[in-house]
């Protein structure tokens, strides 16, 4: 029923596979040797956590990255395509993860983008305007064609990016993560369209978070970790359980949760937060949510995509205004204060997407890991650079960051190595409680097991973390305790001794009996 | 897994100068080299060209642009643009010419004649009120900065010109008898005789170049040009940089605004009329990005000594002012694109060495949308 890694699979029904695929973005491997088939006419779904490789596999595939080794064979034959746009014209599309509509323009001119019908005097909008409406009423979604696309709702700008795949006729059809806004309505809808995309012959890559719901339109699975792939079977040997048994996997150790200390007091307290969406639907993506964090405790919080973690971290530390509650910090009332008064308070944050919030691009390692403790090196208006240069080079031991020095610029630094210059930024502040979104996001599972030693370190020192992720496997790690986030609220507490079923189910994720 | 190259080490930081180093020289070299190239030319050229006294003139005429430049360079490295600093300039001198006839209070029947210290002090709050309007605009209501700073400047030409119905202040001079005198000294006195605006600008370079590398308020701007957002949650206070920026050019601008009347013995409504394109342009020469967070102090210098030198050179030897205009721009040009080469070499290095250099700015770009912005698999 399993099929180990690196054998080759049957090659009778696939129309495309991959053979041997490696794939590095610099010290990092996202793929290590991936064989890969697409079965005709059916739905091949891939299962993995974030940073397995599903998306990185998936846009070598349809011709978006080029792999750094390996083969694409199509139809039998070996190919390379030069650009997605080749792998297109070859019948290949793809629905991203990351929508890539143009907001400003109608449903029909995002259907039809770079690939306008022409009349001999310019573009035939009617036509485009019938097919686009012929789709949407395939989809079974009453939008109209002429709808700027920054007016609907994210779930239906999804089916309108849907929309623009199924447009193309082509063979092969990859869906990353299709259905993450929709509601269950529309996901049976696109779940029809997809029995029926089938019949006709079309082959399916199905990606998804949701595994109960993947494995109802499963023919084949795929499971990938860490950049291999480590089960294959068809969807009527398998259940659930063995998905998340091979996805998870057991054999990396990330930690267990310090012990040998006792916790202090009440370092963090959260109560009665809510947070209302930035887009201005009033919707609360954090509904009056309540957490204590002791002193020298680690507390997980999991949830799927659009839980509202990284919203009630944000506001949190003062990122985004909370709708309603308050939040303590040591008994104090910190949510008036700015980020600054916060961070000299000792309640910090690493936020989710490091390139964008974490580091200055322009500035040097060192001076990204003192950018937020200048105070320290401060000598009344000047800045002292033995100071400074001492905290940075402590910083970098006690971190353990694998650079050239101080000087080096920040973009020389491999991804983990990054993320340890974000954390060892707000360590270096001597926090009281540090609040993590994704620390382990897009690094190496090394890495990722040195981010976890040093917060347990520092735990056991008296710091109060908080860490959020949308992989089991981490919460089992580290945490005292899980609390695991579902649609704002908290829907479920566990000790470190709970299992990844009862969280997953406790998340919306899988329900096993 | 997580090895670093070695190609890392010899990568200096561009942001600040940490002492003296070669290979930064080199880098930055170009406006360097180009100034010599200038002056090597012109000298062949001509042979007043290469002597100290027209040196001095030409320092002169530089400084007004330098001292521009320096304001200009601060706004740029937090990524915005103030074009404004042509109109604060001139609205700055008017401002000054009309203090120097004196005022007159009607209701208290007296002329008053504020001495030449207090005129320059209040032009260069007049200059910081401009600035606090651009920085106010821009980091509170979120106004672009070229469109704030472009309505800023119509509305601060406009002023001068009402202020004197278009006409200029010829006396500036003041009388003994009256205590304000002394306004001349800005364009004409020599401190070892050196122009005194070559002094001021000397002054502000030095200060500006502290305030950059050894200063809390530096380290700020650099961060806060660099990428707002994370600067913002390392608890850099990044508006309160973002206005201080704009007050601080406003007050160069009206700084050059006094030098240039004084040098001018005359102070005219339309005065400094697309300064600002020529500061932004010597910031760009000097090797600032435009996108913020790059740049510094001794790049912007050398970018103003390159225009000034070049426009004057090309005076000296008698070619027409209409090909000054087109060797200008050919410069402005040619130095944008060296630019693009070096940052776009800069990144090919990092990528190669494992980072992931996207997403460098994004600075008020809304909060992703949870849906949206994961990246898995």
């Amino acid at each position: 029923m399993t099929t180990a890694s690196g054998t080759e699979p049957a090659t009778g029904d696939a129309v495309l596979s991959a053979r041997n695929v490696v794939m590095s973005y610099g010290g990092v491997h996202a793929l290590k040797g991936v064989n890969f088939d697409i079965h005709r006419g059916k739905v091949t779904t891939l299962f993995g956590e974030n940073g397995a490789g599903k998306s990185t596999l998936m846009k070598i595939l349809s011709g978006v990255v080029t792999p750094t080794s390996g083969d694409i064979v199509l139809d039998g034959n070996l190919v390379s395509f030069s650009s997605s746009s080749d792998a297109r014209d070859r019948g290949i599309s793809i629905i991203h993860q990351e929508l890539s509509l143009a907001p400003n323009l109608s449903v029909r001119d995002n259907i039809f983008m770079g690939r306008e019908l022409r009349t001999r005097t310019g573009l035939d909008f009617a036509e485009e305007s019938r097919q686009a409406r012929a789709l949407m009423a395939d989809l079974e979604e009453d939008i109209d064609p002429m709808t700027l696309v920054e007016d609907l709702r994210l779930g239906q700008q999804q089916i309108v990016e849907i929309a623009r795949a199924l447009s193309v006729d082509s063979r092969i059809l990859i869906m990353d993560e299709p259905t993450s806004a929709l509601s269950a309505t529309e996901v049976e809808v696109l779940f029809k369209v997809i029995r029926d995309l089938t019949s006709r012959g079309v082959s399916i890559v199905y990606i998804s978070h949701h595994l109960e719901e993947a494995l109802q339109i499963t023919d084949y699975a795929v499971v990938l970790r860490d950049g291999a792939i480590t089960a294959t079977a068809e969807a009527k040997d398998i259940d659930l359980e063995w998905i998340v048994r091979n996805m998870v996997g057991e054999n990396f150790d990330l930690g267990s949760p310090p012990t040998g200390h006792a916790f202090g007091e009440v370092a963090l307290s959260i109560e009665d937060v809510s947070v209302t969406d930035t887009s201005g639907s009033g919707y609360s993506v954090v509904d009056h949510l309540s957490l204590d964090v002791r002193a020298g405790e680690i507390v997980c919080i999991y949830g799927l995509m659009g839980a509202g973690r990284t919203e009630l971290l944000e506001a949190v530390a003062g990122r985004v205004p909370m709708a309603g509650g308050r939040a303590l910090l040591e008994g104090e009332d910190v949510t008036g204060l700015t980020i600054a008064q916060r961070i000299a308070r000792g309640l910090v944050l690493v936020p989710e997407d490091r390139q964008r919030d974490g580091l200055v691009q322009t500035m040097t390692v060192g001076r990204n890991l003192s950018l937020a403790s200048i105070e320290a090196f401060a000598k009344g208006l000047f800045l002292s650079r033995p100071r400074e240069r001492a905290l940075i080079d402590d910083s970098i031991r006690k971190v353990t960051i694998k650079t050239a020095g101080g000087n080096a610029m920040i973009g020389s630094l491999s991804g983990g190595n990054q993320q340890k210059v974000v954390i060892g930024k707000m360590l270096t502040t001597n926090p009281k409680v540090i609040l993590l979104d994704e620390p382990s996001r897009g690094i190496d599972v090394g890495a990722k097991a040195e981010v976890f030693r040093l917060l347990s370190e520092r735990a056991a020192q008296g710091l109060a973390v908080v860490f959020s992720t949308s992989e089991v496997n981490e919460c089992l790690s580290i945490a005292h305790r899980i609390v695991v986030m579902r649609r704002g609220k908290i829907s479920a507490k566990f000790g470190a001794n709970a299992t990844k079923e009862q969280i997953m189910a406790a998340s919306g994720e899988a329900v096993v009996a | 897994m997580t090895d670093v190259s070695q190609a890392s080490k010899q990568s200096s930081p561009s942001t600040g100068g940490e002492g003296f180093d070669v290979a930064k020289l080199l880098l930055e070299g170009r406006a360097f080299f180009a100034l010599i190239v200038i002056i090597v030319v012109f000298s062949i050229l001509s042979p007043y060209y290469l002597s100290v006294a027209n040196f001095l003139t030409m320092a002169s005429h530089v400084a007004i642009f330098g001292i521009l430049a320096v304001g200009m360079l601060l706004v740029i490295l937090n990524g915005g643009i103030d074009l404004s600093v042509g109109s604060t300039l001139g609205l700055a001198g008017v401002v000054a010419g009309f203090l120097m006839q004196g005022v007159t209070l009607t209701w208290l029947g007296v002329v008053l004649y504020p001495p030449v210290w207090v005129v320059a002090v209040l032009a260069c709050m007049l200059g910081a009120v401009v600035g606090l309007v651009n920085g106010v605009l821009i980091a509170r209501f979120k106004v672009p900065a070229f469109v704030a700073t472009l309505g800023v400047m119509y509305m601060a030409r406009g002023l001068a010109l009402l202020m004197t119905s278009g006409l200029t202040y010829n006396n500036l001079g003041g009388k003994p008898e009256l205590g304000n005198t002394g306004f001349d000294a800005l364009g004409f006195n020599r401190l070892f005789g050196v122009p005194t605006g070559v002094v001021v600008l000397v002054v502000i370079a030095l200060i500006g170049s502290i305030v950059l590398n050894r200063t809390a308020f530096g380290r700020w701007l650099y961060a806060s040009g660099g990428n707002e957002r994370a600067a913002e949650l390392s608890g850099v206070p990044v508006k309160t940089v973002q206005i201080s920026v704009y007050v601080l050019s406003g007050i160069c601008a009206a700084i050059a605004g006094l030098i240039l009347s004084s040098q001018l013995t005359s102070a005219g409504p339309t005065a400094g009329t697309t300064y600002e394109l020529t500061a932004i342009a010597a910031v760009v020469i000097g090797g600032a990005a435009l996108t913020g967070g790059r740049g510094n102090i001794r790049g912007t210098l050398l970018g103003a000594f390159v225009i000034g030198f070049l426009s004057d050179g090309l005076v000296i030897i008698g070619i027409s002012s209409y090909w000054q205009t087109v060797f200008t721009g050919a410069v402005i040009v040619l130095a944008v694109l060296l630019n693009a080469v070096q940052y776009r070499r800069r990144s090919k290095l990092s990528a190669s060495t494992g980072g992931q250099p996207t997403s460098q700015k994004r600075g008020k770009a809304e909060p992703a949308n949870p849906a949206q912005g994961k990246t898995a698999g």
